[in-house]
């Protein structure tokens, strides 16, 4: 307990400022816009808070935005930038989609973890190419897995095109009942909004990332490995076997978020023209997060209510909901640049310091 | 000479880290035109007191004044104002810039809206002929040598116009020859009215060039003396707070059977340069062996080959008769071999790891530590605690990033860590490397207390002194090959010296 | 200086609040509600658009006006909601729909399954889509017969082109629009029988660059007339359209969904394939003032004034091709002439 509190006093100052500090930038442009940034914010608080019904559809919102987090934020722990979130995440929709929808005759029992874990699993193979060539060959693995989630997008529209397509339209067909992670009972009681067990399985998925990373013998590599790969190589540490298994877990996280999706909210896929963002905005979530699994998950939930609060903030107040992005990218600025949020706290930390002295 | 006032006064610097007193009522004067040397252990506070005056860090009590009147330094900028300049250890130079723009960076000479290099270039042409500097202006840092480095970062403190320059351990990073220049040219900059900080911990040094010593155990004042009315012995003694011998104390060896054995090792680098050229030795249990060279003559990769980390393209390494050249580092680990690195910032800990987390950097995966899968937290915490006590290494705890300790103690963690796998063979790489008096007699007794043992001891160093006073055979590396072996108390430095530079072969091994 | 620091937060907190009240203020002036022509109606429609936005120059941006056309005339409030992407349809509909708006409309086929699903769960409220074809007894499904309408701008492509090379790019290779090409090529074949169509689609209906890429592939091919029907790719086609018209190339771009001379100039817009999706909203809207929605699917024709051609083609089309394109604009509503569809089941 006490740990946890110290985890969080020392590091949690910072960005609860500039959260606030991003809040405040958002509510100066707003004004600049001749928009009312109270009003605004007050939609936006109540379309998150308002009713059970918004409450868990902001949760849906949260849930894919922390798995990814968890991805990048893995990776960064193990010294990888991954920002293939995207091409994992798409991965990991195509293949739940598949299970979903080809096999058929298992018990919900069954087919749906086996949905989740094949999306979890190829999520990690595809982003453990870009580990391979990482450990075998050099190659950086911010171009590969770049490069990669173009490679995803346009394997997953082909495979969704050409074995998985409801005739004459965009997308495939639905998957097979057993196949869905939707919570029936709980979206009704919240008004049909769309929960499923994704959501616990991100919270999951965050303790995972804590007790892998900070209490298991692999863990201990993984960081040895992110911190100083030289001295863990002089350790006996297969340097390259760790950068692999990184990537490959970083990636099942972001499969993980894919695969949700598809099994607890859409039921199908469609042939996408883009990449959806969800693994790009995992890298804001992890940033916001510090990198850290359980600020992983503030971040998330941070994240998903401003971006599910922006339709309540144009509906209520008429702001554009791309102003949401706004207030998020200064909140991330105000993180990444700690001397500026010091500086504005600075006379706080210095009554804390007299008060001391005396 | 030395002037009635002092330029700079520090009065009664106390600065507290958590769980330390850096700086414990610390006073300190110095005089225009004189080099007052900073002396003291690692860790014992030298570099905080200069950045206190330097501006990076506050005082928590006393008061700086320079020329007699109180001053508030609270950023680097203030002490640039006020003529303070520091030459850091670790330049801060952008390399592929050239010399002139790192000296003018982040204040560059304005010619309405463009920038005026070439007054720029003129002036620091000039500072450097009037200082004995021979720097270059338009050369690229990245093309020109440690020590000339060195000359830009002093000649961007006299282009700032820096009165009182601050040295931080400069020799640490020089060769022989280059701290003989660098020594020139700090007396040039006293003969011209500057003053200097000198921080060492190298006896040799302080003798040579300094007009006073202050003496810094434990963040406190021990003593300020006039070099000339001192000598060596009395300063190591102050400093370290005990008598301090300059001679290794040991026994004669008894070797044992041989314990690894090297033969025909050969590597040839990616660049197609080959670097080890058949190397053939053996140790024995119970005898250090020196390896003697001039870097850059095939050490670091020989020492890659026989941890695991490099696997030779030719050759066999037996260890107890055993091949195991080709399996990984692990295995040698395993197989009995301990290994502290060159570069121990690099090589040897993971600096943003916990001191407890970096003893168990090697054996992490085995029981107690860790039991099917997990770590146990309770035994590698007493593992630290015990290591910690056994080898005296001072941190505030063991959760204590390694980031944080003195270069002394992290080699001593280093140490502890490797010399408590209880290994067969430990390989010692420049082990003594930036450490102080205090330190470097630590780590050769730990190395002799090995062999007596009855390990097989491998030291590498380019410290010749420290191979004939520790080592009790010597062999000579050069061009990736033995050249000679001989013993240490029927060698002498000339006869070493002349098989560094390949032009001597004496002894059994490495003939072709 | 800390001092003065702590000062200005405390007056830029202070200036915030100040001028969030005058923002208050101008809020209530161009507010959501209508003050119209006199005539106020308590009845709410709302609008969802796809990931287009309503400013897409296209077809979201058709249904916004055509929504805000009967606000004027009936007193009506409205409101829209943008969709990021695909997970907010079914929150954004259901914002309408749970403030109790009378009729939500999805503007475009991909919203199909979210209002399918919103309208099974909220089986009072009214739905109508744009473009997609939705089973449930409270939904509106509006579909136009691109087909005839495209038939009449092939007929001026192929009456105008001096390189006989024309060219098409789709979206996606979706039946509505293929729907497009299918009545195009007819027009065009029907008027020139020697001249080349050439088919494309890009993959995408919000990548300006694609459009673009194609574009010039085209004209490099010697096309002189190209039909874009791909939401805001096509803006890209007439970018790369106004850029050579501009170096002295004699070539065309068509418009799509609305009159897009307006966006584009009639420098480069031959004429367009009007589709009058304002036209669709305004007349569902009005049912639902009027009290006279039902659900159900309607597809709106050359005959219903649902699809056409601009006004605004005498511009730049001769007098002598739009009496041809009236004369095939009555055999087609006479049913002399039935004009291929990609739909045909």
């Amino acid at each position: 307990m006490n740990k946890i509190v110290k985890i969080f006093s020392g590091s949690i100052i910072v960005p609860l400022t500039a959260i606030v500090m991003g809040l405040l930038v958002g509510a100066l442009i707003m004004l600049l816009g001749g928009y009312d940034p109270l009003l605004a914010y007050q939609s936006l608080f109540s379309q998150v808070f308002g009713n059970l019904y918004d409450l868990g559809e902001t949760f849906r919102e949260i849930t894919p935005l922390v798995l990814t987090g968890l991805a990048v934020a893995f990776a960064f722990r193990a010294g990888l930038f991954n920002i293939g979130g995207e091409g994992q995440f798409i991965i990991g929709m195509t293949a739940a989609t598949f299970v979903g929808i080809k096999i058929t005759g298992l018990p919900m029992i069954i087919h749906a973890p086996l949905a989740l874990i094949v999306g979890g699993i190829c999520g990690g193979l595809w982003a453990a190419i870009a580990g391979y060539f990482k450990a075998k060959r050099g190659v950086n693995e911010v171009i590969t897995t770049i490069m990669l989630n173009w490679t995803a997008l346009y394997l997953a529209n082909y495979i969704v095109r050409h074995f998985l397509l409801l005739k004459g339209q965009q997308r495939s067909e639905n998957l097979q009942d057993s196949a869905s992670i939707s919570i029936q009972w709980l979206s009704e009681l919240l008004g049909n909004a769309r929960m499923h067990w994704g959501t616990l399985i991100a919270v999951l998925a965050a303790v995972f990332f804590y007790i892998l990373l900070w209490k298991t013998k692999q863990g201990f590599e993984l960081r040895a490995v992110g911190l100083n790969p030289h001295a863990a190589e002089y350790a006996g540490m297969n340097v390259g076997r760790n950068i692999i298994k990184s990537m490959f877990i970083s990636g099942m996280f972001a499969g993980l978020a894919g695969a949700v999706q598809i099994l607890g909210v859409f039921h199908y896929q469609s042939v996408m023209s883009g990449t959806p963002g969800i693994g790009f905005d995992g890298i804001a979530v992890a940033l916001i997060g510090m990198n850290h699994p359980f600020g992983v998950l503030l971040g998330g939930f941070l994240f998903g209510s401003l971006t599910y609060g922006s339709a309540g903030m144009s509906f209520g107040a008429g702001v554009p909901p791309e102003l949401i992005r706004i207030v998020i990218g200064s909140i991330i600025f105000f993180i990444a640049t700690p001397g500026i949020v010091r500086y504005v706290l600075k006379p706080l930390y210095a009554k804390r310091k007299k008060e001391k002295v005396l | 000479m030395i002037a009635a006032n002092p330029i700079v006064e520090l009065k009664s610097i106390t600065k507290r880290f958590p769980g330390v007193v850096a700086n414990d009522s610390i006073s300190l004067k110095l005089h225009k035109g004189e080099i007052h040397a900073l002396l003291g252990e690692n860790g014992a506070g030298k570099s905080t007191l200069m950045n206190i005056l330097f501006g990076l860090y506050q005082p928590d009590e006393g008061s700086i004044e320079i020329d007699g009147k109180p001053v508030n330094i609270d950023n680097p900028n203030k002490a640039i104002e006020y003529g303070i300049g520091m030459v850091h250890q670790h330049f801060k130079l952008v390399q592929p810039f050239t010399v002139t723009e790192n000296i003018i960076l982040g204040m560059e000479p304005k010619k309405g809206l463009s920038l005026d290099q070439k007054t720029a270039a003129n002036k620091i042409k000039e500072l450097s002929e009037q200082y004995g500097l021979k720097v270059d202006p338009n050369a690229k840092i990245q093309n020109i040598s440690v020590g000339m480095q060195q000359r830009v970062e002093i000649l961007k403190t006299l282009y700032r116009g820096a009165q009182i320059l601050i040295f931080d351990e400069p020799t640490a990073v020089l060769t022989p020859q280059e701290i003989t220049e660098l020594m020139e040219i700090m007396r040039r900059l006293v003969a011209e009215g500057k003053s200097i900080i000198l921080i060492t911990h190298k006896l040799k040094e302080i003798m040579h060039i300094s007009d006073t010593v202050t003496i810094i155990r434990r963040g406190k004042v021990i003593d300020t003396v006039k070099t000339s009315e001192s000598n060596p012995n009395l300063l190591a003694e102050k400093m370290v707070g005990r008598n301090v011998t300059f001679k290794v104390d040991k026994q004669p060896a008894a070797p044992g059977e041989t314990v690894l054995s090297l033969n025909d090792i050969r590597l040839m680098r990616k660049d197609g340069v080959s670097v080890l050229n058949g190397l053939n030795f053996d140790i024995k249990a119970g005898e250090i062996l020196g390896v003697a060279g001039v870097d850059g003559n095939g050490q670091t990769e020989l020492i890659e080959v026989i941890t695991g980390l490099r696997k030779a393209d030719q050759g066999s390494i037996k260890i107890h008769g055993k091949e195991i050249a080709g399996s990984t580092p692990r295995a040698f680990a395993e197989s009995g071999i301990a290994h502290i690195p060159e570069d121990r910032h690099k090589h040897g800990l993971v600096l943003d790891f916990s001191m407890s987390e970096n003893l168990v950097l090697e054996t992490y995966y085995k029981e107690p530590f860790s039991k099917r899968g997990f770590l146990n937290f309770d035994t590698i915490k007493k593992q630290a605690q015990r290591l910690i006590e056994e080898f005296d290494i001072r941190t505030p705890g063991i959760g204590t990033l390694a980031r944080s300790l003195s270069g002394g103690n992290q080699q001593k963690a280093i140490i502890a860590r490797e010399i408590d796998k209880n290994p067969d063979v430990l390989i010692a790489a420049q082990p003594t490397r930036g450490l102080d008096v205090g330190a470097i007699e630590f780590v050769q007794k730990q190395l002799i207390a090995q062999r007596d043992q009855g390990k097989a001891v491998l030291l590498i160093s380019f410290e010749l002194d420290e191979i004939m006073n520790v080592a009790d055979r010597i062999i000579v590396i050069y061009e990736g090959k033995i050249v000679g072996e001989v013993l240490p108390e029927h060698t002498n430095d000339q006869e070493l010296g002349l098989m560094m530079a390949g032009s001597l072969a004496v002894g059994g091994h490495g003939h072709e | 200086m800390k001092k003065s620091i702590k000062l200005t937060m405390v007056m830029l907190l202070a200036l915030t609040l100040v001028l969030s009240a005058c923002g208050k203020k101008n809020e209530a002036n161009n507010g959501g509600a209508a003050e119209g022509n006199g005539t106020k109606s308590d009845v709410k429609v709302g609008m969802v658009t796809d990931v287009g936005g309503v400013n897409d120059k296209s077809f979201n941006q058709s249904a916004w006006e055509g929504l805000q056309a009967v606000k004027d005339s009936d007193g009506i409030s409205v409101d829209y909601l943008q969709s990021t992407k695909p997970d907010d349809y079914i929150t954004n509909l259901n914002k309408f729909v749970k403030g109790g708006y009378n009729l939500t409309w999805g503007i475009g086929m991909d919203l199909g399954e979210a209002i399918k699903t919103v309208a099974d769960q909220n089986k009072d409220a009214n739905l109508a889509i744009i473009d997609a074809v939705v089973d449930a007894p409270n939904v509106k499904s509006i579909t136009f017969a691109e087909n005839e309408g495209s038939f009449l701008v092939g007929v001026v492509a192929g009456l105008t082109t001096k390189t006989n090379k024309i060219g098409f790019i789709g979206g996606a290779e979706i039946p509505v629009i293929e729907n497009f090409a299918v009545g195009f090529k007819a027009g065009i074949e029907a008027v020139n029988p020697n001249a080349q169509v050439m088919i494309s689609y890009t993959g995408a209906f919000d990548k300006p660059d694609l459009g673009k890429t194609q574009a010039a592939t085209y004209y490099n091919d010697g096309a002189d007339i190209l039909f874009p029907a791909a939401g805001a790719t096509g803006t890209g086609v007439f970018n790369e359209g106004t850029a050579r018209k501009q170096k002295g190339e004699d070539v065309w771009v068509i418009g799509v969904d609305k009159d897009q001379s307006l966006e584009f100039g009639d420098e480069i817009t031959l004429t367009s394939m009007i589709k009058r999706v304002d036209e669709a909203v305004k007349r569902v809207s009005k049912e639902v003032v009027d009290g006279t929605f039902k659900g159900g699917v309607e597809t709106l024709s050359l005959k219903d004034n649902g699809v056409g051609i601009a006004e605004t083609s005498s511009k730049n089309v001769s007098a002598e091709i739009l009496a041809k394109v009236e004369e095939f604009k009555a055999k087609i509503i006479s049913g002399e002439i039935v004009v291929p569809s990609a739909l045909a089941e």
